[in-house]
């Protein structure tokens, strides 16, 4: 009767290349993974080192050059047309011409849900991401976080084990942000679904996850996973010491050498102002 | 969704200035004519062309009426043509990397040139040459917009559809047809615009003399120039019934998304 349950991701030995103009580009290199239901794991790295690639092959939307992706047990094909994952981007990609409540139907309605199942899912996910009362309104009237919230509700539409998100947060202010942020926590802990999170802003991912998977370009790899202990995330998360030390880990992981205790706080304030000059990383 | 009702205080406030500025112009036109005594083969009188206008008016609109019969059978054999291509084309991109460049170039063809050759094909009496006039030049612009509109698909959407394993029907139905309605009603704004001109304009060149394009030509000949003047404002007029009609069926349809009418 006790089956192991099988993992919401497991990656081994995925390798990725893509074929350009001249030769080719090594986009991932031996990246083994994986993902235990209800865990959330950030993928953070600068441009070029592959966590979007690694995101769209967990997703199944490209193919790895090698290597075996599994979802849920499931090779990643067939996890796709089971519809084992949900998924949402950086841009919210929401179709201006619906309702906000017929975007949240549209992935239920492209697989034969009917009308009142339908529209009952719709309002308890608007619910669940706090637009209960936007269901007429259309996206444009929406402002940017309220539009992510839609994209959010929508990847969550068939209730999936494992939502995948593609920087959904890196067009918004920071104010918005972090509202956003602890939404999300709120959001995965009640689904109690697995969220593979990529981003390329270290509080984000240390902020969001159990797990920071720390990934470095040419070729892309996995160099670091750091572990992070913070227990249940509120706003006295964001001020608590243990998270700013887990921050000053991912950034030396990032930097791939270890920051010497003396210059730390220093360099931790350099950091903060090159994170605020770039708008993060 | 909004009602596409319309707000009366904001259309008084755009339609004053135009308005306003018409009614200047015509007064500096009188003005000039009369106070010039600009003898009436060079230019009438906008009071002259009005009488001229409501003399002639029974003749102008059965006219009216001819052309914009031929413009409207024209306007939707080019309609019916130019959805058709440019689905086939959405559908088969090689067909349409390879079609799209001709229509465009049918684009900066002069299609009334056309009128003359093909009245030489059909019965002087045949509206059909004038309609085909219409529907050819009706057809680029709604091939090229509907083409545009149904051909476009963002990363994140085909992105999303893929992962929803949706099927290319799907995409068509649920995407690429409801985005490519704003591209459909601005390709028919200037489609119908351009019908009317073809359906006037082709009657210049012989054929069955019906419309207002004869009107014009025949009033010129007899020397009737407020007459010609007076066809010509029929022929605007039409052309405004034409605009207008694609810019409210464009609101009724589209509602908030609709382009504003001027």
């Amino acid at each position: 009767m006790s089956e192991p349950v099988p993992p919401a991701v497991e990656l081994r030995g995925v390798n990725k290349t893509f074929t350009v103009k001249r030769g080719s580009v090594d986009a991932l290199q031996d990246v083994d993974l994986r993902i235990e239901r209800g865990e959330f794991v950030s993928l953070i790295g600068p441009s070029g080192c592959g966590k979007s690639t690694l995101l769209r092959i967990i997703a199944d939307l490209l193919a790895p050059t090698s290597g075996d992706v599994w979802v849920n047990g499931k090779p990643a094909r067939r996890a796709r047309l089971d519809q084992d994952y949900g998924i949402a981007f950086q841009q919210a990609g929401l179709l201006d011409w619906r309702t906000v409540q017929a975007n949240v139907e549209l992935p239920l309605e492209l697989h034969g849900v009917g009308r009142a199942q339908r529209r009952a899912r719709a309002q308890e996910l608007l619910e669940l991401v706090g637009l209960a009362d936007f269901g007429t309104h259309r996206p444009p009237q929406l402002s940017g976080g309220m539009q992510q919230r839609v994209a959010i509700a929508r990847a969550l539409a068939e209730s999936p084990a494992l939502l995948l998100m593609d920087e959904p947060f890196g067009a918004l202010d920071e104010m918005t942000r972090e509202r956003m942020q602890n939404e999300l926590v709120r959001i995965a802990g009640e689904t109690g679904a697995a969220v593979v999170f990529v981003t390329h802003s270290i509080p984000e991912a240390v902020f969001l996850s159990q797990r920071v998977v720390v990934m470095s370009p040419r070729p892309g790899r996995i160099s670091e996973v750091v572990e992070v202990p913070l227990g249940a995330r509120t706003d006295d998360t964001r001020e608590a010491p243990a998270f700013y030390a887990a921050i000053t880990q991912v950034r030396e992981a990032l930097r791939g050498r270890p920051v010497p205790e003396a210059v730390q706080v220093g360099a931790a304030v350099d950091a903060a102002l090159r994170d605020k000059a770039s708008g993060a990383l | 969704m909004t009602s596409p009702r319309i707000n009366v205080r904001r259309v008084g406030s755009s339609l004053a200035p135009p308005l306003l500025f018409g009614v200047l112009f015509l007064v500096a036109w009188q003005t000039f004519v009369r106070g010039f005594d600009v003898s009436t083969f060079v230019l009438p009188a906008p009071t002259d062309i009005w009488s001229s206008a409501t003399d002639q008016a029974g003749h102008i609109t059965t006219a009216a009426r001819h052309s914009g019969a031929n413009a409207v059978v024209g306007l939707l054999i080019g309609l019916a043509a130019g959805v058709l291509l440019a689905a086939v084309a959405a559908r088969l991109p090689l067909l349409g990397t390879a079609v799209t460049p001709l229509v465009a170039a049918l684009a900066a063809m002069p299609i009334v040139a056309l009128a003359p050759l093909l009245n030489n094909m059909y019965s002087p009496l045949s509206p059909l040459p004038r309609r085909e006039v219409v529907a050819i030049s009706a057809f680029v612009p709604i091939f090229m917009n509907v083409y545009r509109g149904l051909s476009r698909l963002s990363a994140v959407h085909r992105e999303l559809m893929q992962s929803y394993a949706a099927s290319e029907t799907a995409v068509l139905r649920t995407i690429r047809i409801p985005g490519a309605l704003p591209y459909f009603f601005t390709g028919l704004r200037v489609a119908s615009s351009l019908a009317v001109i073809a359906a006037v304009v082709s009657e210049y060149f012989g054929g069955l003399q019906d419309g207002l394009g004869s009107r014009i030509t025949d009033s010129v000949g007899s020397s009737d120039y407020p007459g010609a003047w007076a066809s010509v404002l029929g022929s605007i007029v039409l052309g405004l019934i034409f605009y207008l009609g694609a810019a409210v069926l464009e609101r009724v349809v589209l509602g908030p998304r609709a382009a504003p009418v001027t």
